[in-house]
């Protein structure tokens, strides 16, 4: 009856074309939403940890309604932080040791910090059984959030605590073979049961540092600590030669109109490579660092973690070294000793030293060993990770002679002559206009032939490594090998 | 009594999370197999089937929100909801009885899930679009007899081409800012998006223009007409429909003529014009820095694209359960981020398999276009399967980063008249299709 349509019919058949049209654009869609949809579960399912800590996620509090927010142990399982209902019926996050654990638990309300945040995911998420699930709902209680089992080792950490005492900086301890923090303590730090009232004045004092962990975020001039990475740059370009280095030190290097002075004026005479970094001679570096590659020296600093966030499982500050060819020689000079603009954190010098004692490679750091559900069934556990090699196993003993040396009749002789055998190296970073003004730092691990932690201080202010910070790396030895037990 | 009671409501609760993915997963898996199999048989039981899964998935979503509110009036909402749409898919195969039963299955989960989401989103919402559904299957129910019984449709080219251009050229002089965007206007009370109803005037117009010849006259014609739409979107600032008319263009210029240097020339045209929008354009400007990086302006570009990132990772495999995320927190949570709602509720199998289901619907256009009765037939069904799945793309893809934010809704599952009307045409239009090109074999 319709002669249109009927031409119509024929004229579609003869186009082949059209169907390769139409599966072109069908495989075109296809890919793309094959793409998309990969990129959507991958994200969501990889980040899901990564954005519950984000302090502008609200559906955390959907989470916080639902669940009683996990417990915090210490790894011996005292209870570092767990959350209590109070006479009024209301749960209140309480921290039993207070300023003790500030910076590495952290505080849940106002944002977030440290453990709080970083395994919020699981403190605010339930892993019991459905039946047990079922039970609560019953009564109408919440779920019990999982609970996070911490490295954190309580005689470490108040000996760490209590031995920075009244001072600004920082100390960290942790295991060289296996990555654990055993101790990290910051200070000034604050009591996390007054959070609010500690946000609240912070708000209002800007120049206040109280929240800021200086273990991760603090970025100090290393000052003679880094000559751990100049000489480590050293060795690798005279891997054959560099024990044979000798140096006379008149107390003052001299470069063009550019000099350098050893610390508080010291002359340390005819110097080979090991003596220079045992007494921290700087005229000596300052001599070792004109004559080091400076494109060689920047792929070796950022091998070793300068410019990176660093492997833990916290967010990190990230240090700073600024090495180039257009570098007078004044500014070089200063870089190999750790004065001028370098920073670092000392999470990161930890880290070199961990990596030194551990064969050149550095474990992935971390806070918890394991999460476990309210009945104690281990939901999940952290194993000890490899970061990586900052250096080969060569270079690594050839820097532990050195930093043994320190030890045995250089800077860090209060380590020498006692029960256990220690190894590492002292700073004294310069700071600020006022000539004479130090940062003391120490690094180093024990035992020294066979490392098994690794300790870092930095005391704001205080003076000379060798005189303020070893003595406090002593104290947390002390603690660790058992040969003098400060918290009884 | 009263205490086994209680314990089964809560296992009820606790379990539908893991059946709710399974009953889509299983009803997308069918679909995709009922596009292989030509046997009438088979497909009579695989929709059959279907409608089970369909009934399953909307009650326990009803149930669970129901339950875990504690309102009945959810329950009696989702009884209409149930109701309407079996009615809806009784009559379509009483009426025509040719027609391609998948195509309406599908468009019909797609709708129970929306219901679903709208009633735990926003109840008063969910009851005004329930009605909006109502009154446009009623409309809809008549088009594939009108596609099948005007037979001068293919002849009315230059008055799809007016009208769609002064449809949107009235929008973007005399309509009503939103968001900075101009795309509605308001009639009596009643606010219309154009742009919404001229996609489908658009495909009708390159079908007929393309309906007997595709020469380089049809094609210079038509690509002058398809800028000067795509033109007043842009400067309407409606750039998401700017970017479903340029695609839906290229695909059936392609479709039509079978020329690759169309297609490679208009991907061209694309990457030009999105530089120079990039540029030219301060709100595109925005929305492309606010996907390279979100979270740098987390307080105020990126707020919507890091909430919603927050809501796709909040609920895992299997998501928080209904009522138990705070996917409220995403402005324009119903229109435009529904599937982030939903992917936090309902879990990323759940999504992963919605989507599944709307690129099953899309190959269902594209078949149901291959065996359509003539040129006309073919090219509408196709162009309106490449609005429908390139839509999809642009929501999905906002939602959770893989592309720019562009603002589109989800069809059939998000809130939105002129946005459900629309896309119930479509999927009736190509059921019209469908109907004619079975009816003519007998």
């Amino acid at each position: 009856m319709d002669r249109r349509r009927d031409r119509r019919k024929i004229d579609y058949f003869r186009l082949p074309s059209m169907r390769v049209s139409a599966i072109v654009i069908c495989v075109m869609f296809g890919a793309v939403f094959f793409a998309m949809c990969v990129y959507f579960a991958h994200y969501a399912l990889t980040n899901q940890r990564k954005l519950m800590s984000n302090s502008y996620n609200t559906h955390t509090a959907v989470l916080s309604k639902q669940h009683t927010r996990g417990t915090i142990y210490a790894a011996d399982h005292t209870v570092l932080a767990e959350t209590v209902t109070g006479e009024d019926g209301k749960d209140v996050r309480s921290y039993p040791f207070g300023s003790l654990y500030a910076h590495a638990v952290g505080y849940a309300a106002k944002g977030k910090s440290g453990i709080e945040s970083v395994y919020n995911f699981y403190l605010v998420n339930s892993s019991i059984s459905l039946n047990d699930k079922v039970k609560y709902d019953t009564t109408g209680d919440k779920y019990p959030g999982d609970d996070v089992n911490t490295t954190l080792n309580p005689a470490l950490q108040s000996v760490a605590s209590s031995t920075l005492g009244v001072y600004d900086g920082a100390i960290l301890v942790t295991e060289v073979k296996t990555g654990r923090i055993l101790a990290m303590v910051s200070k000034p730090d604050f009591d996390p049961n007054q959070i609010e009232e500690i946000w609240e004045k912070v708000q209002y004092d800007a120049s206040s540092s109280v929240l800021l962990n200086r273990v991760k975020d603090g970025l100090y001039p290393p000052g003679s600590t880094f000559k751990i990475f100049t000489s480590l740059e050293y060795i690798r370009e005279n891997p054959d030669t560099y024990s044979n280095y000798k140096y006379n030190c008149t107390g003052k290097y001299t470069s063009g109109q550019d000099s350098i002075s050893c610390y508080h004026g010291s002359v340390h005479g005819n110097v080979n490579f090991k003596s220079s970094f045992a007494k921290s001679c700087n005229s000596s570096y300052a001599n070792i660092g004109m004559g080091l590659d400076r494109d060689s020296l920047n792929r070796t600093l950022s091998q070793c973690l300068f410019g990176s966030e660093l492997p833990i499982d916290l967010p990190t500050s990230k240090s700073s070294v600024a090495v180039s060819n257009e570098l007078s020689d004044g500014d070089m000079m200063e870089i190999c000793i750790g004065q001028g603009m370098t920073t670092i954190t000392p999470l990161h010098l930890n880290m070199m030293t961990c990596a030194v004692a551990n064969n050149g490679v550095l474990m992935k750091m971390r806070l918890a060993d394991s999460i476990t559900d309210a009945n104690g069934k281990v939901v999940q556990e952290f194993k000890s990770e490899r970061y990586g090699s900052l250096m080969t196993e060569t270079e690594s003993q050839a820097i532990r002679t050195l930093m043994e040396a320190v030890v045995d009749g250089g800077t860090g002789k209060k380590l020498n002559g006692l029960s256990y055998t220690a190894a590492g190296k002292t700073g004294s970073a310069e700071y600020g206009t006022v000539k004479g003004q130090s940062h003391a730092w120490f690094t180093g691990y024990a035992p020294a032939e066979e490392p098994e932690i690794a300790v870092t201080v930095i005391i704001e202010g205080a003076g000379s490594g060798g005189d303020y910070a070893v003595p406090l790396a002593k104290r947390v030895f002390d603690q660790y090998f058992g040969v003098y037990d400060y918290n009884g | 009594m009263g205490q086994a009671f209680n314990y089964l409501e809560s296992y009820l609760l606790h379990l539908s999370k893991y059946f709710m993915p399974m009953y889509l997963c299983v009803f997308t898996a069918l679909s995709f197999f009922a596009l292989t199999s030509k046997g009438w048989k088979h497909i009579k039981v695989i929709c059959d089937l279907q409608l089970v899964l369909m009934f399953l998935t909307h009650f326990s979503g009803a149930a669970v929100v129901c339950l875990r509110t504690g309102k009945p009036t959810y329950l009696l909402l989702y009884a209409f909801q149930q109701i309407l749409i079996f009615a809806l898919i009784v009559l379509t195969n009483m009426i025509y009885p040719e027609g391609d039963r998948l195509l309406i299955n599908n468009m019909c989960m797609m709708l129970s899930i929306g219901c679903i989401m709208l009633m735990r989103l926003d109840f008063s919402g969910a009851v005004k679009q329930f009605f909006i559904i109502v009154v446009s299957t009623a409309v809809c129910l008549v088009i594939p007899y009108l596609i099948d019984s005007l037979k001068r449709l293919p002849d009315l080219k230059w008055l799809y081409a007016v009208v769609s251009v002064s449809a949107l050229a009235v929008v973007f002089f005399l309509g009503s800012a939103v968001n900075g965007a101009r795309i509605s206007y308001t009639i009596h009370g009643i606010t219309f998006q154009p742009s919404e109803l001229v996609k489908i005037l658009f495909v009708f117009y390159l079908s007929s223009a393309f309906f007997e010849h595709s020469g380089m006259k049809e094609v210079v014609e038509t690509a002058l007409i398809s800028l000067s739409l795509v033109l007043l979107l842009v400067l309407s600032r409606d750039l998401g429909s700017a970017l479903i008319f340029f695609v839906v263009y290229l695909a059936i210029l392609f479709y039509a003529t079978g020329r690759w240097p169309y297609l490679v020339a208009g991907a061209g045209m694309a990457a030009i014009g999105s530089l120079g929008a990039y540029k030219y354009f301060t709100h595109v400007k925005m929305r492309v820095d606010a996907w390279l990086d979100p979270w740098s302006m987390i307080e105020d570009a990126g707020y919507q694209v890091t909430q919603s990132l927050f809501a796709i990772s909040g609920g895992g495999l299997f998501g928080t359960g209904l009522m138990c995320g705070n996917p409220t927190s995403i402005p324009y949570v119903e229109q435009d981020f529904i599937f982030s709602a939903i992917t936090e509720e309902l879990g990323i199998i759940f999504a992963l398999a919605l989507v599944g289901l709307a690129f099953a619907t899309f190959l269902d256009f594209v078949i149901i276009s291959g065996a359509a009765f003539d040129r006309f037939d073919r090219i509408i069904s196709f162009g309106l399967g490449v609005t429908y799945i390139f839509q999809i793309f642009l929501t999905v893809g906002g939602g959770t980063k893989f592309i720019p934010m562009t603002g589109v809704t989800f069809p059939l599952l998000s809130s939105g008249g002129t946005s459900v009307l629309t896309t119930l045409v479509m999927f009736y239009v190509t059921e019209g299709v469908s109907a004619r090109a079975y009816s003519s074999e007998i």
